[in-house]
Order: C-alpha cells, then structure tokens, then sequence
C-alpha cells in the first residue's frame, strides 16, 4: 500500500499525525499534512486506513503498489 | 413537497443527553425535510446519518457557508468580515492558510507550559475563595478567554475585562429572541468587544510582537485587512471563549454524572488523550454545524436537495448515534472515539482543534485533582441549560468541595 496525500486539499487539522506521528508529520511553513513513511508496512496498514478515512477533507488516499497489492 | 418532519430533536436536549427520538431520526430518515421554528424558509434539511453528514460537510463547493437572498433574515444574512465560518473558497482559503501554521501540533505543545499556569492560577483563585462557587466566571470561562488572548496578544491587565465583555454578549440571562432590552444589553457588550480587538489591531500594526496578531501582521500584513485581522481575532477569542468553555463546563458534568468513568479518569492518567477525545464524542457541546446552503441541486442519498436550501447537520446525532465501534451510547473513557466529529468535518474543521485538546487534557484532571470532593450543589436536571445559542452549556455551574 501507497499513501498519497493532497497538500492542495488538506485543512491543516492535524488528525493524522496526533494518530500515527509515525507516518505522518506537519510542515512548520504552512502547517499540512507531510508524509513520513509514504509505504507503511503491513501492520500498519489498518491504523492507516483509519486515519484516511477520518482525515476531514480526504485528502490522504491508499494505492495498491503493484499487482500483489491490489 | 414531500412530507416534513415535525421535531425539535436536533435543537433540544435532556441535560447532556440528546432526546431519544434523534437517534431514532437518525436510524430511519438520515436526511429529512423538518419544521423549523424561527426560521425564514419555515423548514430546512436535517442531516443525522454519517454518510449524509460527512457527504454534505467536506463539499464545500456545492454547499455555501454564505447565506443565498432568498434566506436572508437578521444575523444570518451579514456577512462578517474574518470570521472563517461565512467564508467560502477561495476566500476561506486566503485566510485560513494564513492561520494554519500559527496551530500546528508542535506550535500548539509549546503553549503547555503556559496553559498549566493559567489553569493553575484559576484553581488556586477557586481554592482561596473556598466553596461554595460557580465554575463557569472562575474556571470554565477564564481559562480558554487567558489562553486565547494571550495567544492573541491582548495584554494580561486587559484580559478579564475584554473576557467580560464577550461572556454578556452570549450569557443572556434569558432567551434573547423573546427579550428586546437582553438583546440591547448584548449588543453593546458586542460592540465593546469588536472595539477593544479593533483597537488592539491598530496597535499591532504599528508593534507587531511576538504573538498570533504581530505574526500575522508581519508575514502577511500587505494581504490582509484591519476589518479582516478584527474578525479574524474576534472570532478566534470568541470561539475560543464558548467553545472550550462549554466543555470545561459539560465534561466535568458528564464525569460527575458518571462516577465509574470519573474514578477511571483519575485512577489512570495514561488514558487522557482517548478520555478527552471520547468527552468530545459524548457531550458535543456544539450539536449542530454552521447551516450549509445548497449552490446547485445536490443529490446525497436517494434525496435531491435543490439550489439555495438550507442543512442543518447534527454532529450530536452522528457522535451519539452513528458511530462505527460506539455500539453503546454510554461514556466510556476507555473506547476509541477517534472517529467522532465534533470539531466538524472538510475544510471548516475547527481551527483550534490542537488547542481545544490541549486545554482539556490540562484542565480536566487538575480540576478534580484539586477539588477530589468536587459536586453539584444542585441536581443535574435544574441547570438551566441554553438551548437557544450554537453552542451547548450551562450559565450557571454550582459546586462545593
């Protein structure tokens, strides 16, 4: 799995990295979303989902990385 | 027009808890047409399901913050400079990204050790004066109103009076739709408010310091407006003020109604972050967004909402009855939470998200902390609770100790 972030679309609220820090980060100059571990390993594939899914503005989104994966 | 829900579930509440009939709302018609006292159109849309309520909050292109012509009535048809809640894209975007770094997670931890002294002094103020006190001028109130003014910049001798200033403009001693001279008494206490912020603009214009107001002046000072740091800066304190306040408020309420999860709260500190998350989740001091008006015909669901309706969405519905892994509506401060949405949902989320929890997560346990006996000196039912404000609370919080 891939994590894709949109810095266009983020709000800046600072859910995902409050849950997986170690993922996600925010930039200090505009305060979005900044992505730490863009390939997270299988077991930290559901916390991820988690997050996404609560992002407020959707703009974390999960890709297959390859025929495997999807 | 098909048929309209005659109910006032989403504005009404039993003390902390939401009628029952809200939930039921919410399982059966998760959008629906309902009656609406007060309002201009005599009726809107109620959006109680997750699916609804998140479909309609982060599409902020098709649903406006800013009321059509058609709606206009009173307040509701100003459009207040700097306030990011009557803003829509592009505007909202010029201004917001402006804020957002001035709340970021780190920015916001670094206030820790200065949010810990205003609680304690507030405490220690409470103690000195012994019981029996009213929570809300003496703890609930004054801590975010300090907090958000020092973050402002307002200096330390003006805060109480400025804080003083906000509080009657939203502590009506009655329902200030049906009172004229409440409202006259709200008004000027407004108008007292926005001028001490406008005054204290100008005076950051020419000695921006080192706080949110200077900061905003120096980085982006050519782009942005007195009238637009005024609203900007009232809105925050404000906010700020009715917002943490309220939970400052309820969640100690919810605690003492709930003498297990106030035992566990206290016996185990490791739990505060979900506490805190799942306090928000339960008492959703703000049970409904901001109204969305409807720029084009939207279909959410198998419903078509036509262009320049009004939504009202329930976020007390969605937290206490919608929640994936909240099988139970009780509080229980050992459950994930995480998903609730109580600080809203797209790109209105609540700015001050980060410095909400911080508050909490300060006040909350220093307060029980300090006062183990704390308890209500009257039963929970004969608050007198406001339902006739956005944001849910109490006036008046009796306690000993």
């Amino acid at each position: 799995m891939e994590i894709r972030v949109d810095r266009e679309r983020c709000a800046g609220s600072s859910l995902c990295l409050s849950y997986l820090p170690e993922v996600f980060d925010q930039s200090d100059d505009d305060g979005k979303v900044l992505l730490r571990t863009p390939v997270p390993g299988a077991d930290m594939e559901e916390a991820v989902r988690g997050v996404a899914a609560r992002c407020p503005t959707g703009a974390i989104t999960l890709h297959a990385r390859d025929a495997q994966d999807a | 027009m098909a048929k309209r829900l005659k109910t006032a579930a989403h504005t009404r509440r039993n003390g902390i808890e939401p009628l029952p009939e809200l939930a039921s709302i919410s399982a059966q018609t998760p959008l629906v047409r309902v009656d609406a006292e007060g309002s201009f159109s005599g009726w809107h849309w109620l959006a109680t399901g997750l699916d609804e309520v998140r479909a309609i909050l982060s599409d902020d292109h098709r649903f406006s913050m800013i009321p059509p012509p058609t709606q206009m009535h009173g307040a509701a048809g100003r459009v207040e400079i700097g306030n990011l809640l009557r803003y829509d894209p592009p505007e909202h975007t010029r201004l917001r990204k402006m804020l957002v770094p001035e709340f970021t997670v780190r920015r916001i931890r670094r206030l820790e050790p200065f949010v810990t002294e205003i609680v304690t002094d507030c405490l220690d103020a409470l103690e000195l004066a012994g019981p029996p006190a009213d929570l809300m001028p003496t703890f609930a109130l004054p801590v975010p109103g300090l907090v958000g003014c020092a973050l402002l910049g307002v200096p330390r001798d003006d805060a109480a009076d400025l804080a003083r200033h906000f509080i009657s403009t939203s502590a009506a001693a009655t329902d200030h739709r049906t009172d004229p001279r409440e409202r006259e008494r709200m008004r000027a206490a407004g108008n007292a408010f926005v001028t001490y912020i406008r005054r204290l603009v100008r005076q950051k214009r020419r000695d921006p310091g080192d706080d949110l107001l200077g900061m905003l002046i120096r980085e982006h000072g050519a782009d942005v407006t007195d009238e637009e740091l005024t609203g900007i800066a009232a809105t925050l304190l404000g906010s700020s003020i009715e917002n943490v306040g309220g939970m400052l408020a309820l969640a100690p309420l919810a605690l003492l109604q709930h003498p297990d999860q106030l035992a566990l709260f206290l016996d185990r500190p490791e739990l505060i972050d979900q506490a805190v998350e799942e306090l928000l989740r339960y008492v959703s001091s703000v049970p409904n967004s901001i109204p969305r008006y409807a720029t084009t015909d939207v279909r959410v669901g198998d419903q078509v909402i036509r262009t320049g309706e009004v939504v009202m969405c329930s976020l007390l519905a969605v937290n206490r009855a919608q929640l994936p892994g909240v099988p139970q509506d009780t509080l229980d401060i050992t459950r994930d939470s995480s998903g609730h949405i109580a600080f809203g949902h797209g790109i209105h989320h609540c700015l001050g998200a980060s410095l909400s929890r911080l508050e909490l997560r300060i006040a909350l346990p220093a307060l029980f902390r300090r006062f183990p006996g704390l308890r209500l000196t009257v039963p929970a039912e004969q608050l007198r609770y406001r339902t006739w404000t956005p944001n849910y609370g109490v006036d008046v919080l009796p306690v000993v100790w």
